[in-house]
This record gives C-alpha cells, structure tokens and sequence, in this order.
C-alpha cells in the first residue's frame, strides 16, 4: 500500500502529446480510474506508472521515492509494481499455479510459503479447482482471475489494470467488476484502472479521472462527476445529457423559451452573463397536468415531439412551447403523454450542473 | 467415384508402392523371392554397417544442437530486440536457406581441407606453423558443414513463433520483478519451445537422410554414415533386399520423430497469443545489441559469406589453388559447362525441364486432391489427404530405393529413364504442392463456386472459371516451391539417374569426385543464380518471404 504521485507528466511522440500535463495523486489504498475515449493517452500514462515508458517531462513518485524522471528511471522490474493486461499475458506454457508462483519464486521465498500463499489466494479468485490446468484450458474470465491472482499474490505496492475487462462477454463482464472491486476492499491495493467503460469505472473506482486530448479533464468521486461535471466533455462522456444556454441578467436566467430566477441557484452562477448548464433526463420531471405544489421554479409549458418507451422508463423529446431547443426527459414509465400533447416540465435547479 | 478411383490409383502407384515394396524386398531373397531374414542379418551383421548407424546419430544430433545454437539467439535478436541490420542478418538466413548442402559442403572443402584450404593457409601464413589445424574431413566438420546449411529450419520456426508472442507476455514478468535476461530465459524461449523442438528435429531429421554433404566429406574422413552405406549397397553388384533392409531404421526414426514432436506439443495451447493488446515492442538490449550482431554477423560468416567467397573464387579461377590474383581469372570454367562441353549443357537443360515437369505433375495432382478432400466429393477423402502428405516422413534416400526396388525392374523396367526421376521427384515434393495448394483452396469460399452452379455452370465451368482464376497466385507458388528444390535434389536422384539422364547435382558430386573444384564451382554458381532469379520472380508473384515456409 503506498501513495503514488504523478506530477506535471507528459509523454510525447514527435511532435504529439499523447499524454500532456497530468498532475494526480493516490491515496494509499485509493482505487482510481482513467476514463476516456479511445487515443486520450490512458494505457500511455499507465505504462509511465508501470516504468514501460519514460516521460518526456514530469516526476512519478511512489511514497516519496522518485521513480521516473525524463533524467532516468527505475526500470519496472524493480518497482513492485503488478500490472494486468488486456489480453491476460498469462502464460501459456505454464500452469495455473505456476503463473500465480512466478512472482513469489522472484522474491526468493520458500517453497512451502510459496505453496501456501498460491493455494490462498487460488481459493480467493475461486481457481483452486483449476490449479493444475494450462491457461488454453480455462475460459475467458478463467484466464482474468489468474492473471488478477498472480498481479495480487505478491501484495504490490501499486495494482495497475488495462481495460481488464474488454476481451470478456458482457454478463461476465458485469460479474468481474464486482470481482475487482471485492478484491481491493479484501487487500487494499493501491490501484490505477484504466477503462473506455463509464459503468465499469464507476462500480469499481474510489475516484474517476477523466481524461480527453491526453489531459485530465476532471477527478471526482463517481457520484459528484455524475451530478457536477466541470466541463463539457466530462458531463457528455458519464450519462446522457442535456446542454442548455442561459442569459444571466443577474436576476434572472432566460434560456431559449423559459427563464429561471438566480436566487433558485444558491449562489453558485459566476458572474459571467451566458452560462450552460447540464441537465440530465432524470433531474426533470414531467406532468401531464400543471403541477398544484409549485416548486422553487415555476413549471414550463413544453410540446412532446417523440416518445420512446425503453421498458424502464419513457424516453420523451419535448420542447417549450415558447422557444426551439429540444430537451431529453426520462419519466417514470406510468407517465403515459401522447406525442402532440402539451405538459408541464419542472426543472431542479440543484440538480443542474453549471459547466460554463 | 471414377476420379476416386483414379486418384488412390495415382497415389497408390506413386506413394504407397513403393514403400511397400521397399519392406517386402527387405524381407525377400533375391532371386527366389521367398521370405526370409537374411537381408537384415546381412545389413546388420556388420560392425561397420552398425557403426554407420551410430555416426548417423551423431551426425543428427550434433547438427540439431549446433544449429539451435545458431538459430535460436538468431531469431530471438530479430524478432524480439533492437540489434542493427536486421533485413541483412534475415537475408543472409534466407541465401543460406536456399544454398544446397552440397555446396556448402564443397565451399567448406576449400576453405577447411587440410593444409590447401584457405583458413589452414592463413593459418600457416600467420604462424608458420608446417601444418594447418582445421581438417573438414572429420566428424566435426561434417556436422558443422551441415549445421550451417540446415540451421535456417529452426531459424524460421523459432521466429515465426516468436512473431507470435506478445509482448505483454513479456511486460507481465518485468513487471513482477524479472529482468530481460530472466524474461527471455523463463518466459519468451519457453513459449516457443514447441517450435524449437520443430525446428530441432526437423533439422536431426534432414541430417541423417542427407546424401551429398556426408558422401563429399565422410567418405574421404573414411568412415561412413547410413545415406553413404546405403549407397555403397548401390555399388555392383546391386544388393537392393540389403539396402531395402538397411534403409528401416532410418524411416522408422523419421516416422518416430514426427510422432515424438506431436505427442511433446501435446497437451499445453502455445499459439493462443495474439489478439487485443497483443502488439510487439522491442527489446532495447543497449551495448548487447552489437555483441548480438557481431555473432549474427559469425553464423552468417560460417553460413553464406566465407563458403560463397571460395566458390566464387573458384568459379572464376583457372585454378582455385592460386588465390585471387588478376592472372588466374577466367570465364572458361562457363564456357566450358554452356558451349563446350555437350554432356554438361544436356544436364543442365535435363535439371531444369525434370523440375519444370515434376512440379507441373506434383501440382495438378495435389490440386485434384486437395479440391476433391475440401468439398468432400467422395467418401474417404481424407484416406487422399494423408497419402499425399505422408512422403513428408519419408527420407529421400529411402523413396529412391523404394523406386528403385518397384519400378527400376521388369515390367516396368523404368531404370535409367527421365519417367522414374520425374516420378520419384513428384512423390518426394507431393507434401510441399499439397499443403499449399490446400492452403490456397481454404482460402477460397466454396459460395464463389455455389454462385456459378446456381446460374446453371457445370462444377466442371466452375473450376476453369472461377476457382483456377482466384487459385493462379497460389499455384504459382506451390509451382516455384516444388521446382526450386526438385533442381538440387540430390539424395533420390543419385539412385535414379541413369547415363542420359543426369542433373546438375548428380554432375557435381561427379566432379567433385574428380577434383575439378574450378568447373564445379561454375555449376554452382550456375544453379545459384537459377534458384536466385525464379525465387526472385517468385517473391514478386506471390508476396516476401514465401521461401521461408517450410519445404522439407
Ligand atoms: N509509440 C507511439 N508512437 C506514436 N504515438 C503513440 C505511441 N503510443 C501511443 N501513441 C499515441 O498516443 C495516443 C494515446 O495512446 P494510448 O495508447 O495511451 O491511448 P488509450 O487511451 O489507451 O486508447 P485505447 O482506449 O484505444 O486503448 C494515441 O493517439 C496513440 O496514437
Ligand atoms: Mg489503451
């Protein structure tokens, strides 16, 4: 368990930054995701922390201990590090049991504590049965749970994974999150994750680093990135999302057919007059009828064009009477509106995240 | 089930006559045909045959372990590091890949005779010493000569599986703490195991049926191995029963061998390595990776270079012997062999239209089979299959006498004829056309056919329409890869051949046993070239590196 320290890291090829300016710290025992969209530099930055890759510039640190530096670094073999790859690389011409060794035999222990500590942590992934077995005779997620059982039996002082889960079906998929995250809470790793995959990170992780264009656009705890993005990018890559632009006259915000008052906002507007705010489909609610309890902002009169009934809920597309932009609404799905039809659509102002 | 019928007859003639014939005569007397076991106390109840059994051995497992030693830091350095020079190193594999034995051997000879070869020469020139220290007319020498010709087989497999290997496999153990060395060591060359036992004995496999190198060198070093004592078997009076007798061990390794390498590979799944996230990074090796191409730069010395150099020298000599100056050259030793000499000019046009029609014949064949085994027209397909690879297990050497045993005698009376050279090539490279004509005919979707069948083409309108038109590149492989090695083929030729119908490598083992080093290093050199431009014509028809597959 250690605290890992990336300061001012970048990585460049040529004249492309794959990785530009990251500053991020870990917790000991904190369990952080990179999450971005494909060539936004989250395996490039996960291989600097593994000692892989150089960076071009910046310092990675772990406990205080200077690790890489553009001047030079400790190669990965001596960093304690344990890392799981995306195609599992457990190695074929061994056995279970002697992929989980490996690291162990390194580590010059005895034979007999080898034994033990493999049969341990066997019974942990729930592979003893299997021991004997050579990798090409297990399954997928068979294969995930060795290679999890050989990174963590040598208790690193760092866990990294890459997109650890993208060669799995998805029900099993669904099951190793859980699995991973089960893991750390038994261990307490240190861990670095990096996925393309929103849910994966949010079931899994302590904090989530988004990252965009090889920087880190937001670090949050899941739930204060799903109801406060920072940005743009943050609030359209978790969850779906509406953009709507405001005027802010300093009492008023007018947006494209409806106006909310500032004081609903708790003081929370700059003092910039166009805002955007994100608003997702579930923080709104829609009422055939107008609503009798009014809310802290009065209800807006919409026009439902489409409607989609996703079993778990509607999906509507409405528009205020008085304007043009158009609003995703997810409803409760006995609220039944034709499409024609007008409704009352409430809005939550702590519930809309201001992101410019 | 006519074209059945037709087929297993081909096959049968071609293939599994004369293996059978090769074990009845073994077990017949010669002129009553009775059953009888003499023939093998007779082959056996010799000391020297036994002992040519034993340096057969030797021969074989010497020659495996030197050539891993060359290939496999080989191809490890190319396919996984970042030494220098890489398609040189690569081309250089490939130039002593296609570099017949034979000659390798004779280059040897010039370097390494005792005291006229040119090390012994430097050697004396160097130290004054009055006699030289490397003697190529020994065991050691025997396996060296045939390690460096037949150290490319384990070079090819062992990097083609190493292509294979992420290089995650190698980051996994980094990352728990092992350095490059370990890595390499305990991770990387275990995974390709399978393949260097491929290649090891593939190439214990080629040395003990080999037939030109041993019968240049052994035979001077005077001791023998089974190819060189079953050609003495040859010497009058013909005693074929023996030979037939003699010749079981070495099949019965070869098919031993084959079987050994499956049941090894068994149970462990080696090849699952690729997919996502499996791409491969280089290992930088630092200061090592010059110590590395200084040894590649060694086993291509010994390999293509020195060997290469004294032909060279040799070809363009009037004679060898007096080194490199302007005085001794001369286009005479080619003048000789393409205008003056009648016999050498009809062997070398008889080489090139035997192969030309050995791979035509080996070809058409393997296509008719492989068509009729992947559409399954007839039951028992597979039964076709395995006849047409099964000549893949058996040694040259052992197919020539099998030949000669079925078919050099009344009715057929084959002997000394172009018919019996041309068949016994067909069935010897029946393997290589085959698995390549195979291969060319999985690649195609048997829907491309269905298409013309269902507008009302005959199955027959299909082939020559469509499937001959996509197969073209393919069949001009199996082609080029069936008639590079029918050329130089040696070992069932010298059994063969009769006085009109000599080839190349027969002439140059002739001459080699004259002495004429000068004319034979022009024949060489005239094959070389040959080999050279079709694998070049080749390698622009059907895509790089096709000479690399395997072709025992
Ligand atoms: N060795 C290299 N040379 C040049 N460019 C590179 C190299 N490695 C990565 N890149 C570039 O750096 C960027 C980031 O790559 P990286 O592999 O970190 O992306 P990623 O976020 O892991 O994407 P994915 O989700 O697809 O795995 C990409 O645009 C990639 O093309
Ligand atoms: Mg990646």
């Amino acid at each position: 368990m250690s605290r890992l320290t990336l300061t001012g890291i970048s990585k460049r090829y040529a004249d492309f930054a794959a990785v530009d300016n990251i500053d991020l710290e870990l917790q000991s025992g904190e369990f952080v995701s990179l999450l971005g969209p494909s060539g936004c530099g989250k395996t490039t930055t996960l291989r600097m922390i593994a000692g892989f890759v150089d960076p071009t510039s910046g310092t990675i640190e772990v406990d205080g201990e200077l690790l890489s530096s553009p001047k030079g670094s400790i190669p990965p073999d001596r960093r304690q590090m344990s890392m799981i790859f995306q195609s599992y690389a457990v190695w074929p011409n061994m056995t279970v049991e002697q992929n989980v060794a490996f690291g162990l035999e390194l580590r010059k222990l005895g034979k007999s504590e080898i034994k033990r500590r493999v049969g341990e942590m066997l019974e942990i992934v729930h592979m003893s049965h299997l021991a004997d077995r050579y990798p090409s005779e297990l399954s997928g997620g068979q294969q995930q749970r060795v290679s999890l059982a050989r990174a963590i039996v040598i208790r690193p002082s760092i866990l990294l994974l890459d997109e650890p889960l993208s060669n799995l079906d998805a029900a099993l998929r669904e099951e190793m999150r859980f699995e991973i995250r089960r893991l750390h809470d038994e261990f307490h790793i240190t861990t670095v994750y990096v996925t393309h995959d929103q849910a994966e990170a949010m079931v899994t992780s302590d904090r989530i680093a988004v990252m965009n264009h090889g920087r880190i656009e937001q670090i949050d705890d899941p739930r204060t990135l799903y109801d406060r993005p920072k940005t743009r990018f943050v609030a359209g890559f978790i969850g779906r999302t509406n953009f709507i632009e405001g005027d802010n006259d300093g009492h008023r915000i007018s947006f494209d057919g409806f106006a909310l008052p500032c004081a609903a906002f708790d003081g929370i507007l700059s003092s910039q007059r166009k805002t955007v705010f994100s608003v997702r489909p579930h923080s709104m609610w829609l009422s055939e009828t107008q609503p009798t309890t009014p809310g802290i902002c009065p209800p807006v009169e919409v026009l439902v064009l489409e409607r989609a009934f996703l079993g778990e809920h509607w999906d509507y597309v409405v528009k205020p009477r008085a304007g043009a932009t158009t609003l995703r609404v997810a409803t409760s799905p006995v609220n039944d509106i034709a499409v024609g039809a007008s409704a009352w659509l409430q809005l939550e102002p702590h519930q809309m995240a201001l992101i410019g | 089930m006519l074209v059945w019928l037709i087929l297993i007859g081909l096959l049968v003639f071609l293939v599994l006559n004369p293996i059978l014939r090769l074990i009845v005569s073994s077990l017949q007397q010669a002129d009553t045909g009775r059953f009888t076991l003499e023939n093998y106390r007779a082959a056996y109840g010799n000391i020297r045959h036994l002992q040519a059994l034993l340096n057969s051995l030797e021969l074989g497992v010497g020659v495996a372990l030197l050539a891993s030693c060359f290939a496999v830091p080989l191809a490890w350095a190319i396919s996984r590091t970042d030494m220098p020079g890489k398609p040189f190193i690569r081309l250089m594999v490939f130039a002593a890949f296609v570099t017949p034995p034979y000659l390798g051997a004779i280059g040897w000879i010039l370097l390494a005779g005792p005291n006229s070869g040119w090390l012994n020469k430097a050697w004396l020139a160097l130290t004054g010493a009055d006699h030289g220290i490397f003697n190529i007319y020994s065991m050691a020498g025997l396996i060296l000569v045939v390690a460096v010709t037949s150290f490319p087989y384990t070079f090819v497999f062992t990097s083609s599986a190493l292509d294979l290997v992420s290089s995650e496999m190698e980051d996994a153990a980094n990352i728990l703490g092992s350095r490059t060395l370990r890595t390499t060591l305990r991770v990387t060359l275990p995974l390709v195991t399978p393949a260097i036992i491929g290649g090891i004995i593939i190439s214990f496999l080629e040395a003990i049926a080999l037939f030109g190198a041993p019968a240049l060198i052994a035979l001077p070093a005077r001791f023998n191995v089974v190819s060189t004592q079953l050609w003495q078997f040859f010497e009058y009076p013909v005693r074929i029963e023996e030979a037939a007798a003699y010749s079981i061990p070495l099949l019965a390794i070869t098919v031993l061998m084959f079987w050994l390498q499956r049941r090894i590979l068994g149970r462990r799944g080696y090849a699952s390595v690729s997919g996502k996230g499996g791409e491969r990074r280089m290992i930088a090796l630092g200061p090592w990776r010059w110590v590395m191409f200084g040894y590649a730069l060694l086993v291509c010395a010994l390999s293509v270079f020195l060997p290469m150099i004294v032909l060279l020298q040799a070809a363009f000599a009037k004679a060898w012997g007096r080194g490199f100056s302007l005085d001794n050259l001369t286009l005479h030793n080619f003048y000789y062999l393409l205008v003056e000499q009648t016999q050498a000019k009809q062997t070398i046009l008889n080489t090139f239209v035997y192969a030309g029609v050995t791979a035509v014949a080996a070809v058409s064949l393997s296509l008719a089979i492989a068509y009729v085994v992947s559409r399954k027209l007839v039951p028992w397909s597979n039964v076709l299959g395995f006849l047409c690879i099964a000549p893949f297990v058996i040694p040259g050497i052992v197919l020539a006498i099998g030949f000669y045993a079925a078919y050099a005698s009344p009715p057929l009376a084959l002997y000394g004829t172009a018919t019996i050279l041309i068949l016994g090539f067909t069935t010897r490279f029946l393997p290589i056309a085959y698995t390549s004509s195979a291969a060319g005919l999985r690649s195609i979707n048997p829907e491309m056919e269905e298409a013309v069948r269902i507008l009302g083409g005959s199955r027959f309108l299909a082939i020559r329409r469509v499937l001959i038109p996509l197969l073209k590149k393919s069949l001009a492989g199996a082609w080029i890869l069936v008639f590079i090695p029918a050329t130089r083929e040696l070992s069932s030729a010298i059994f063969l051949v009769g006085p009109n119908t000599r080839v190349i490598s027969v002439m140059l083992f002739d001459l080699s046993e004259e002495g004429n080093f000068e004319v034979l290093a022009a024949l060489g050199v005239i094959l070389l070239i040959a080999t050279i431009v079709i694998a070049a014509i080749g390698s622009k028809l059907i895509g790089r590196d096709f000479m690399l597959r395997r072709n025992t």
